[in-house]
């Protein structure tokens, strides 16, 4: 569905992007991972031309995206980012109208596509429609976020770091539903984080950049076998860590648990 | 107070009619050109650069400027596209308002597009808006609130300044002020500064009510303060248009500078050229002296009362002995038909001398009656002059003939003048020798003894045009020959300056005595 091919990105002397190449299946969902700096915003940007490549080319579908129309290819493309982006001066159902009133449905399609998603989002559309995002959470307004970036009904979901800014439990159940909501929509997703787990538990492949070229790319399991070098192997480190840790600590609260009610 | 009352609807319209036209045309030029300016950067500085610099000009200056530039302009244009341009009255008014509008409304359009946050420029971006669509839905919309902030900030500006467009001939509130300060009628520059106030006041928070209301989607504040908008826009409008159709017929226009006996035979001239021609005749009163003879030439005004020694001093720029007061005239007539087909209807038969004056008690303390009396204890004296006076031609002869060197020379507006030497500020003034005020303050007028001064025969001036198309206004202007003398015109003056009549009331009731 999205194919890079050799692409890469320079400023002035610095290489952002170092001739990276990868393919995104349909369904599939990709994260982008790496420490800050590492070209995975920039390479997720050269997909809707957010930033133009300096060399390699992006397919969508088979298509150069290059051939076409910047405003009409992004419409195709939802687009999703850590400041999340609302319009102050819009209501949240205004925001999520925006791509398809930008692709003139009409208004009734446009109207039930926004109570369809603002109920996908879990937002009730009766309380939530009508508000504006100061009046809104960060959570709601991330999930706003994301019935924006659905409403057109994309082929292909662009994500840099969406749920970056949140609090971890609101982070968490974000998380959890958006998983649900991909399953339910087959949506081909670019998901860029610099937050391992995060990547673990989201991602069906993970590409892990390092200084502009691409590291090492494979299932979240294929990563903890085999990391391909020390990069990869110091990232996956972290998680392993704390997953074991956490581990032990609910093997010890069960055990204490248990022993509890046997007396 | 009634009286002026009166004049406020008049007054008050044009004052709109100057004042909202230019922030129309200023917000309509302006937004776009910052829109503009903030898509290339390296425009920015300069426009914001020109407009800052126009910023500096001091309004009165700016406007003063737009005559010239008309009139330069309306040679271009009368000779190449075949019209002429009008370069005093509303045109320079309107442009140098418009000017004055477009800097705040220029910054805070570039200032409310950059001020809007990256993140949702790169949201409307990621969601497939074209740089159209951001602009009109994303980025003026949220830069709305500090551009209307621009727009009301101009809108104070214009309506005050708009109030110093009088002397290039376009009415305004300042009619008021300019007149009530030369007249010593403080009714009328209270009336005109408190209606500019109130206006400026009422439309800024008309302009404020209709952003709030937008942004916080209030229907009532929209419709309300929208409404109120445009029934003013719209009044506008109507009078401009009721002028179109009021103005059928010829009209013969009187031009007057800025001092009361200026006012009163204006008013004088307007009215018999009424009773006598029988054609319409409006007054333009308080107009730049330098304006008023290029626009009696170009046929902007029809008529206007000039003195013989300015017009051989200051027009033909002659220097040396003027000669006597028949040979002057006979030479000004003989210039003003030659050179520029203006006619000289009439001399009203008195003279408006520029002449020193000082106290009559400290003149008589120093024994001065003359101006060679004066000479040798100018040093230490302090002399006052109207804004011209120490740039004419008759300063630099009488300097010349007398040797004198003041301790030091002042500049003062010709309405304080008086008072200044009254008060002992100043120890000399140039008073104007049929001025109302010499008697009242007591002031003594020292002789020229040595004739230096030329005359200042008050002459009655008709354009070309009206002196071709219109022979009976000629005549009748040829009735005032000779109705004044030195002595009639100051009580005349006196009866507006110190006596609080109107110049309207004073010269129709001389014409009543007239006939």
């Amino acid at each position: 569905m999205i194919q890079l091919e050799h692409l890469a990105k320079t400023y002035g002397s610095t290489l952002a992007v170092d001739d990276l190449s990868l393919r995104v299946a349909a369904g599939e969902l990709v994260v982008l991972l790496g420490a800050s700096g590492c070209g995975k915003t920039t390479t997720l940007k050269m997909v809707n031309r957010l930033v133009e490549p300096s060399a390699g080319r992006v397919c969508i579908r088979g298509r150069d995206a290059a051939e076409l129309q910047p405003a009409l290819l992004r419409r195709r493309i939802g687009y999703c980012f850590q400041q999340i982006g609302l319009f102050p001066h819009m209501t949240a159902a205004e925001n999520v109208a925006i791509t398809p009133r930008l692709l003139d449905w009409d208004e009734p399609r446009v109207q039930g596509r926004v109570d369809e998603l603002m109920e996908l989002v879990e937002l009730e559309p009766a309380s939530y429609r009508e508000r504006f995002p100061h009046e809104l959470s960060g959570g709601q307004q991330q999930r706003v976020g994301i019935a924006r970036a659905l409403a057109a009904e994309p082929e292909v979901l662009l994500m840099d770091e969406p749920f970056g800014s949140l609090d971890p439990p609101t982070r968490d159940r974000l998380q959890r539903r958006f998983q649900t909501i991909r399953a339910e929509l087959n949506i081909t997703t670019l998901f860029v984080t610099h937050d391992m787990v995060e990547a673990l538990l989201l991602g069906d492949r993970i590409a892990v950049l390092d200084r502009g070229r691409l590291a090492q790319i494979g299932t979240p399991g294929e990563l903890l076998r085999a990391p391909a070098d020390e990069v990869v192997a110091g990232l996956m480190e972290t998680p392993r860590r704390q997953a074991e840790q956490v581990e032990a600590l609910l093997r010890d609260a069960r055990g204490h648990k248990g022993s509890g009610e046997e007396q | 107070m009634k009286e002026q009352l009166a004049l406020l609807p008049a007054y008050l319209t044009a004052h709109l009619q100057l004042s909202l036209v230019a922030l129309l045309i200023g917000a309509t030029l302006s937004i776009p050109m910052g829109v503009w300016a903030t898509r290339r950067k390296a425009l920015a500085q300069v426009i914001l650069g020109v407009a800052g610099v126009i910023q500096t000009i001091p309004s009165l200056a700016l406007l003063a400027l737009m005559v010239p530039a008309l009139a330069f302009l309306g040679l271009l244009t009368a000779s190449t596209l075949g019209f002429e341009v009008r370069s005093i009255g509303y045109l320079p008014a309107l442009i140098a308002l418009t000017l004055y509008s477009m800097l705040p409304i220029l910054q805070t359009t570039v200032a409310g597009i950059q001020g809007v946050d990256r993140s949702l420029i790169e949201a409307a971006q990621g969601v497939g808006m074209t740089d159209r669509q951001r602009l009109v839905r994303v980025e003026l919309p949220l830069a709305l609130p500090v551009i209307v902030a621009g727009i009301r900030t101009a809108t104070v500006w214009v309506i005050g300044t708009a109030t110093l467009s009088t002397p290039v001939g376009a009415t305004s509130l300042g009619n008021y002020i300019f007149s009530g300060l030369q007249t010593r009628n403080f009714a009328a520059v209270l009336v005109g500064s408190v209606a500019a106030a109130v206006l400026a006041i009422v439309v800024d928070q008309i302009a404020r009510s209709l952003e709030l209301g937008v942004r916080e989607r209030r229907r009532p504040r929209v419709v309300l303060a929208g409404g109120a908008l445009a029934a003013l826009y719209l009044f506008t409008a109507g009078s401009f248009a009721w002028e179109r159709t009021r103005a059928a017929g010829p009209e013969v226009v009187i031009g007057s500078k800025t001092f009361t006996e200026q006012y009163i035979l204006s008013e004088l001239i307007a009215g018999q050229v009424e009773r006598e021609a029988g054609l319409r005749a409006r007054a333009l009163q308080s107009l730049g002296s330098t304006v008023l003879f290029d626009a009696l030439r170009s046929g902007e005004i029809d008529v206007y009362v000039d003195y013989s020694g300015t017009i051989w001093a200051t027009i033909m720029k002659r220097a040396g002995p003027p000669g006597s007061r028949q040979s002057v005239l006979a030479e000004v007539e003989a210039f003003l038909r030659g050179e520029h087909g203006i006619l000289v209807a009439a001399a009203l038969g008195f003279e408006n001398r520029y002449a020193l004056a000082m106290r009559e008690e400290h003149a008589r303390r120093l024994a001065l009656t003359t101006l060679s009396d004066l000479a040798p204890l100018s040093a230490s004296l302090e002399i006052g002059g109207d804004y011209e006076f120490f740039v004419r031609p008759e300063w630099t002869a009488l300097r010349a003939a007398y040797g004198f060197a003041f301790r030091k020379e002042r500049s003062m507006d010709s309405s304080l003048m008086y008072q200044a030497v009254a008060a002992g500020e100043v120890d000399v003034i140039s008073a104007f020798s049929t001025d109302g005020r010499i008697a009242a303050f007591e002031l003594r007028l020292l002789e020229d003894d040595r004739s230096v001064v030329p005359p200042y025969d008050a002459l009655v001036l008709v354009g070309p045009r009206a002196a071709r198309e219109h022979p009976e206004v000629v005549r009748a202007l040829q009735g005032l020959e000779g109705i004044l003398d030195e002595r009639a015109m100051q009580r005349l003056n006196r009866a507006v300056d110190s006596e609080g009549r109107a110049p309207r009331e004073v010269a129709h009731a001389l014409l009543e005595r007239l006939n």
